[in-house]
């Protein structure tokens, strides 16, 4: 379970990267394959279950293209437990 | 309300006050910089706005914004001042927003002088700035008529939307003459809605003359014409005198107008039959009826304090039905009643029409 | 348009468009700070709830178009003339909220008098400055902020001092003035950046609405298509030389601005 989520306006992209170098967590990168309405090569996220809801995307894109949800306090936490609960399975 | 002894700068201003002048942003230069002074007090006594602005440049785009909020805005200039204020005329211009701007015209190119002078005609009705546009031009005579002229710019400013320039000379600026001021008027409580006043419970308002598609500009331009066509069907004003059994034509305006009309009295001492066509709008110019008037008279003499501006003009409205004279002084030099009678013996003589 | 996706109930929404934008797709070009430091102002006339009473003034230059984005009442000025306009303005509905959106060339060229002026008559509105070092719209020329030896379109051997003078260092000049009351340069190269230069706006737009004077904010920018790098290398490059040269400071600001709640 994702502690945040991004909704992208894919057509909104100019695909200028910039969300890209400054996500915490590196899961946005561009599609080389598709292009937007306006011909650009939209920003895509990579691993939504990585998502940290931080804002920092939607902080440096200069065309507003995210829209960002994060878990409230409450339920944060108990994500938080899950999911090093799952990283101990993993690496354990 | 009484007459009493106004000096032009004074009158014009104090009528502005009266007539509603809201807000009032302006350069010292002579020779208007009494109308200036008397806003000074004034205005901040009525509280509203006054403010001297670093430059002329600075005052017309003062200007420009607080006419884009709907209010009796002005500012008032000579011809140096006046070249500085081109740029913000053509925005004006462009954006369709009332605005009155008096030119007390000066001696030039240049520096010039501070006499008077009526070398501005050219840049006033046919280059206020950059692109198609005229602005309405109106040429008053004497005191009393800078006063009612106030009025009415303000009034053709808001009908129209448009840029209403006062063609004035320094004499008339600096002149004193008995007069009478109109009562103070009430303000008006609302603004338009078309101006930016916050978009609160509408859309945005949005004042700006760029159009970037070519389609776009062209069709604000036509729209702009059709405007420009009907103010010049609609207020062409002027003032003509013993014109119904005249064989030669006297046309000029301003201080050159008053000058004329001692010449023509005199000239009608004389046997001479000659009327006087006193163009009130400098645009639109009457030139229709310098046209008719052209199927009754012999011969015609343009007076002004230029080379020779408003002679375009009226030689365009003429179409070679009659000779035209010129009379001209320049650098600030008046037009003397006996040199301008002695040109218009010459014509007379050269008709055949002399006594 | 975004995706279908259902969000979860126990998500918030803490990023969201602005209401003071208009949805409109800008001009700008990929990764232009223009577009940044227009969704900035956006979110401040926003959290102020102002939006109903301003009116915004846009400059001549990239930015010309604002009044396409910025969702208030908005008037366009002549290149350098908006302090002027946005006088005017101010002065007739002292009620409403002015502020001008001005670039380098328009605020430190060609409108250097009026918005000397404007700050020392303390004037009662807010500039929002944009030090890109460049003349955007008309293709890459030198601006007067262009640093010593940038290559630009009109200085293709490099700023020489000698031929075209020194950069100009504008809030420090502004800060000279007595109607100033909040002069500030930040940048909007990086996170943090962008956060303090909302925040040196939202001071501005307070100075304003508290009647206190003059408020400006210059906010160190990019032109990555004059530039000739990409966005990223471009904001790089800028923190590491314009920053250097234009230091990020607040050059004024009065007791009363310092004690407004941001
Ligand atoms: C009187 C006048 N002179 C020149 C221009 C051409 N012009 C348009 S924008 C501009 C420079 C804009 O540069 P800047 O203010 O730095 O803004 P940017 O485009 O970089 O955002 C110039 C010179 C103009 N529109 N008007
Ligand atoms: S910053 Fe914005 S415009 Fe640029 S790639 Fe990311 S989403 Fe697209
Ligand atoms: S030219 Fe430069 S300043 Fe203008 S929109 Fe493009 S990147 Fe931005």
């Amino acid at each position: 379970m994702a502690l945040g989520m991004v909704l992208i306006d894919v057509d909104r992209c100019k695909g200028c990267g910039l969300c890209t170098h400054i996500c915490p967590v590196s899961i946005l990168a561009l599609s080389k394959d598709t292009l937007n309405v306006r011909g650009y090569h939209p920003v895509m996220v990579t691993d939504t279950e990585a998502c940290i809801g931080c804002a920092s995307c939607a902080m440096i894109c200069p065309d507003v293209v995210f829209t960002v949800y994060r878990r409230r306090r409450e339920t944060r936490s108990a994500v938080a437990r899950t999911a090093s609960a799952q990283a101990g399975v993993i690496s354990g | 309300m009484a007459k009493q002894l106004l000096k032009g700068n004074v009158a014009f201003a104090e009528a502005a006050v009266r007539f509603g002048l809201q807000a009032y942003f302006g350069y010292p230069i002579t020779p208007q910089s009494e109308a200036l002074e008397h806003l000074s007090g004034r205005m901040l006594r009525e509280a509203r706005v006054f403010l001297q602005a670093e430059s002329e440049v600075a005052a017309i785009n003062m200007v420009y914004g607080a006419a884009c909020c709907g209010v009796r805005v002005m500012t008032s200039t000579s011809g140096p001042g006046f070249s500085l204020m081109a740029e913000g005329l053509s925005y004006i211009a462009g954006s369709e927003i009332p605005v009155v701007v008096v030119n007390m015209m000066r001696g030039g190119p240049g520096l010039g002088n501070i006499q008077p002078s009526q070398a501005d005609y050219f840049f006033m009705t046919k280059s206020a700035g950059h692109g198609d546009f005229h602005p309405i031009v109106l040429a008053p005579a004497s005191v009393q008529e800078i006063i009612d002229m106030m009025g009415l710019a303000f009034e053709l400013a808001e009908k129209y939307r448009t840029l209403v320039l006062i063609a004035g000379d320094g004499s008339l600026g600096q002149m004193m003459e008995s007069a009478e001021l109109p009562p103070m008027q009430p303000l008006p409580a609302l603004r338009p809605n078309w101006a930016v006043t916050g978009a609160d419970g509408r859309e945005p308002n949005v004042i700006t003359s760029l159009y970037l598609v070519a389609e776009h500009l062209e069709e604000v331009n036509l729209r702009l014409q059709a405007k420009l066509a009907d103010i010049r069907q609609h207020e062409v004003r002027f003032v003509e005198a013993q014109t119904a059994d005249a064989e030669l034509l006297l046309v000029a305006y301003g201080t050159s107008g008053r000058i004329c009309t001692s010449v023509m009295r005199q000239a009608r001492q004389k046997g001479i039959k000659v009327g006087l066509l006193r163009p009130q709008t400098l645009w639109p110019f009457p030139a229709q009826r310098i046209g008719e008037l052209c199927e009754q008279v012999r011969g015609i003499l343009v007076v002004e304090m230029s080379a020779g501006q408003m002679l375009e003009d009226v030689d365009h409205a003429a179409g070679g039905r009659v000779p035209i004279r010129f009379h001209g002084r320049m650098g600030g030099m008046i037009p003397m009643v006996d040199d301008v009678l002695a040109d218009l013996q010459a014509l007379a003589t050269s008709l055949g029409l002399a006594p | 348009m975004s995706q279908a996706v259902a969000v979860p109930e126990d998500m918030e929404q803490v990023y969201a468009y602005p209401r003071s934008l208009t949805q409109a797709n800008s001009h700008y070009c990929p990764g232009c700070v223009h577009g940044i430091v227009h969704r900035l102002v956006a979110e401040v006339i926003d959290e102020l709830g102002i939006r109903e009473k301003t009116i915004g003034v846009a400059p001549v230059g990239c930015a010309v178009l604002v009044y396409n984005y910025i969702n208030t009442d908005f008037v366009e000025a002549a290149h350098g003339r908006a302090p002027a306009m946005a006088t005017g303005i101010k002065r007739v509905s002292p009620d409403k909220i002015v502020f001008t959106y001005q670039g380098d060339g328009d605020l430190a060229a060609i409108g250097t008098a009026e918005i000397i002026h404007a700050a020392n008559r303390g004037e009662r509105i807010t500039t929002v400055f944009i030090n890109n070092a460049i003349y955007g719209m008309t293709g890459g020329q030198m601006a007067p902020t262009t640093l010593e030896g940038m290559i630009t379109t009109s200085t293709p051997g490099g700023r020489d001092h000698l031929l075209a003078g020194y950069p100009m260092r504008m809030s420090e000049i502004l800060a000279q003035t007595a109607g100033a009351v909040y002069v500030a340069r930040e940048a909007a190269l990086d996170l943090a950046g962008i956060r303090r230069t909302k925040r040196a706006i939202k001071r501005a737009f307070l100075a304003q609405i508290h009647g206190l004077g003059f408020a400006s904010v210059e906010v160190l920018a990019t032109c990555p298509t004059n530039w000739g790098l990409d966005p990223w290398a471009a904001m790089q490059w800028a923190k590491e030389n314009l920053g250097a040269f234009y230091p990020l400071d607040t050059f004024k600001i009065t007791d009363e601005v310092k004690a407004l709640p941001v």
